[in-house]
């Protein structure tokens, strides 16, 4: 007996501890491409931002893998999964039997085939090594090109910035975080970009990456030509599948997992970026790349591994992102829909901005931006589905809190575990 | 090795009804994880910049009480953490942030069901959040210092 996981990260860590809250003993074996101790992949911005060293780039205790009976196989890729005979095929030629698997291998950068994207000094932003490579050329004074305005792209901006880099961003859609976004929400981020001194080019796209053997510029959709030090590509991630398309593994754009993690074939589990698990609010499977997701993911996904019988069905999209001086959280719902109330409010002098989508009577999701603090209330409130309308003109105001909510769930929730 | 399963726990509750709101509980705290620990006089003549508390108090006259970590069983920050720093200490029975790897992300802040999580900009960007007094290994000031016990401790194993 004995497990393998396949991956290094997040959904990798939950799904130890979730193995060892159960099964103290039965060797797990973790592999992965990468060389490094387990790290979160958002650190990576702030690594490049200077605010986190190498040194401090791990999710868990160095001690982590001896400490669980963990052997990690690191630096060694997966090449090659055959269900039938429960084995891994690694590039170096070794063979790994599980008795159980997960598959945690993330996503991956999405490159796009434009003309020019094999030149030098064009990175992905997405593991230790981008930022490792980045830090070389990214020289105060230099000039930077970021292509995608979404969670990674922004992250690289200010990180960029912070580093004294002069950035362009650039974005083929009218907004910057297009999927959590409005107009009003996306002008904050702007001003708050431009202050910083970064130039944001939205609707618009590089046809072309120019320079000779390094880039040196892009070509815009509008004939327009920018030049450049380099070019980081955060035009999006897609579920890192490549192991198992040749399988018998169910997969759409992600491995197909149900609640327990279980994909179609037996003793094979997936959690975190790679899957497409349910997703409470679309009440449906969908991918859901967010670290809560992945650690829940792998931990359910552990449990059930070890025999224990355990659900995740609660599974959204949920971010939180300081950008530069901003501070923006959001969760569930994000655009406007059938059935769907939004309730804003806007106060231009503080700069805060909120905005709650209701739908029967219930919260499915909220964006905050500056005036975060509690927000894991609502977030909350969007997971026990409770019917605000008792309080629905409350929601967002100052002093909002359990002491805005009727006093019989204000003490369901308050008194759980004491007495009343 | 198991971050979840407690040995001991240790949580406070707020009576509702008693509290009246003098927020006493948030002096002490701030005293309570000040470089004069306890000591109020000095933790609010001397110092510049005080700790922020780490209890949060709902306040709508008549009503009010207290509020902190409740350091669950299944914590959501620990879950959500970005980077670790989050971590439940399965000994002690409480969630600590570790202030040298948290790097404001305020993920945790997104996720604590209770709200009890704060942004502390004082000396850098980190999560700040009640630690039951552990390091000063004395009963929770709050719950000491409440003067209509308010605030009470409940310990289970």
């Amino acid at each position: 007996m004995n497990y393998v996981i396949i991956g290094n990260s997040v959904a990798a860590v939950g799904a130890v501890e979730g193995i060892r809250k159960h099964d103290k003993t039965t060797p797990i074996v973790i592999i992965s491409d990468e060389p490094y101790h387990t790290y979160p992949r958002p650190l990576i911005s702030y690594y490049l931002g200077g605010k986190v060293k190498e040194e401090n780039m791990y999710y868990r205790n160095r001690d982590f893998y001896r400490a669980n009976n963990v052997e990690p196989i690191l630096g060694v890729k997966a090449q090659r999964l055959d269900v039938d005979k429960k084995e891994v095929l690694l590039q170096d030629g070794r063979r790994i039997n599980y008795s159980k698997l997960l598959i945690a291998t993330g996503g991956k950068p999405l490159i796009p085939p434009l003309e020019g994207i094999d030149k030098q000094n064009i990175f992905n932003f997405s593991k230790l090594d981008d930022v490792k490579n980045i830090e070389k050329v990214a020289e105060k004074g230099s000039r930077a090109i970021v292509v995608g305005a979404s969670f990674s792209g922004l992250k690289a901006v200010e990180a960029l910035v912070e580093r004294g880099v002069r950035v362009t961003v650039i974005d083929i859609l009218d907004r910057i975080m297009p999927r959590v976004f409005d107009e009003t929400a996306s002008q904050m981020a702007q001003k708050t970009l431009e202050k910083y001194g970064v130039e944001v080019l939205l609707e618009t796209t590089v046809q072309k990456i120019v320079g000779n053997k390094t880039a040196s510029g892009v070509l815009l959709k509008d004939g327009s030509e920018l030049a450049c030090d380099f070019i980081i590509l955060a035009m999006g991630v897609r579920c890192n599948i490549d192991l198992v398309k040749d399988t018998k593994i169910n997969i759409n754009r992600g491995i197909i997992v149900d609640n327990k993690m279980r994909t179609n074939v037996s003793d094979v589990y997936a959690a975190g970026d790679v899957t497409e698990g349910f997703n409470f609010i679309e009440q449906r499977n969908t991918e859901i790349p967010i670290i809560p997701n992945a650690y829940k993911q792998g931990e359910t996904a552990g449990e059930n591994m070890a025999g224990a019988e355990k659900i995740f069905d609660r599974g959204f999209i949920m971010n939180s992102m300081p950008l530069l001086d901003l501070s923006i959280v959001s969760a569930g719902v994000s655009a406007p829909g059938e059935g769907i109330n939004i309730k804003t409010i806007y106060d231009q002098e503080k700069s805060v901005y909120k905005k709650f989508y209701i739908k029967n009577n219930e919260l499915v999701g909220y964006l905050l931006i500056n005036d975060i603090d509690r927000a894991g209330i609502y977030t909350d409130l969007i997971k026990r589905k409770v019917d605000i309308s008792s309080f629905e003109e409350k929601l967002g105001e100052d002093g909002f809190g359990f002491i805005s909510l009727p006093k019989v769930l204000r003490k369901h929730i308050l008194l759980e575990g004491g007495f009343s | 090795m198991d971050n979840f399963n407690t040995a001991s726990r240790k949580r406070i509750y707020a009576k509702e009804e008693v509290c009246v709101g003098c927020r006493l509980c948030e002096i002490y705290c701030i005293a309570a994880h000040s470089e004069y620990r306890h000591d109020l006089i000095k933790t609010f003549k001397k110092l510049p910049k005080r700790p922020l508390p780490r209890i949060v108090v709902e306040e709508d006259r008549p009503l009010s009480f207290g509020l902190q970590c409740r350091h669950c069983d299944e914590p959501e920050c620990v879950k959500a953490c970005i980077t670790g720093a989050m971590q439940k200490d399965a000994q002690a029975g409480i969630v600590i942030n570790d202030i040298e790897r948290c790097i404001g992300c305020w993920t945790c802040i997104l996720t604590c069901p209770y709200g009890v999580i704060m942004r502390d900009y004082n000396s850098k960007k980190v999560a700040s959040k009640c630690d039951l007094c552990i390091e000063n290994d004395i009963e929770p000031a709050c719950v000491k210092n409440c003067p209509n016990e308010a605030l009470y401790i409940n310990a289970s194993s």
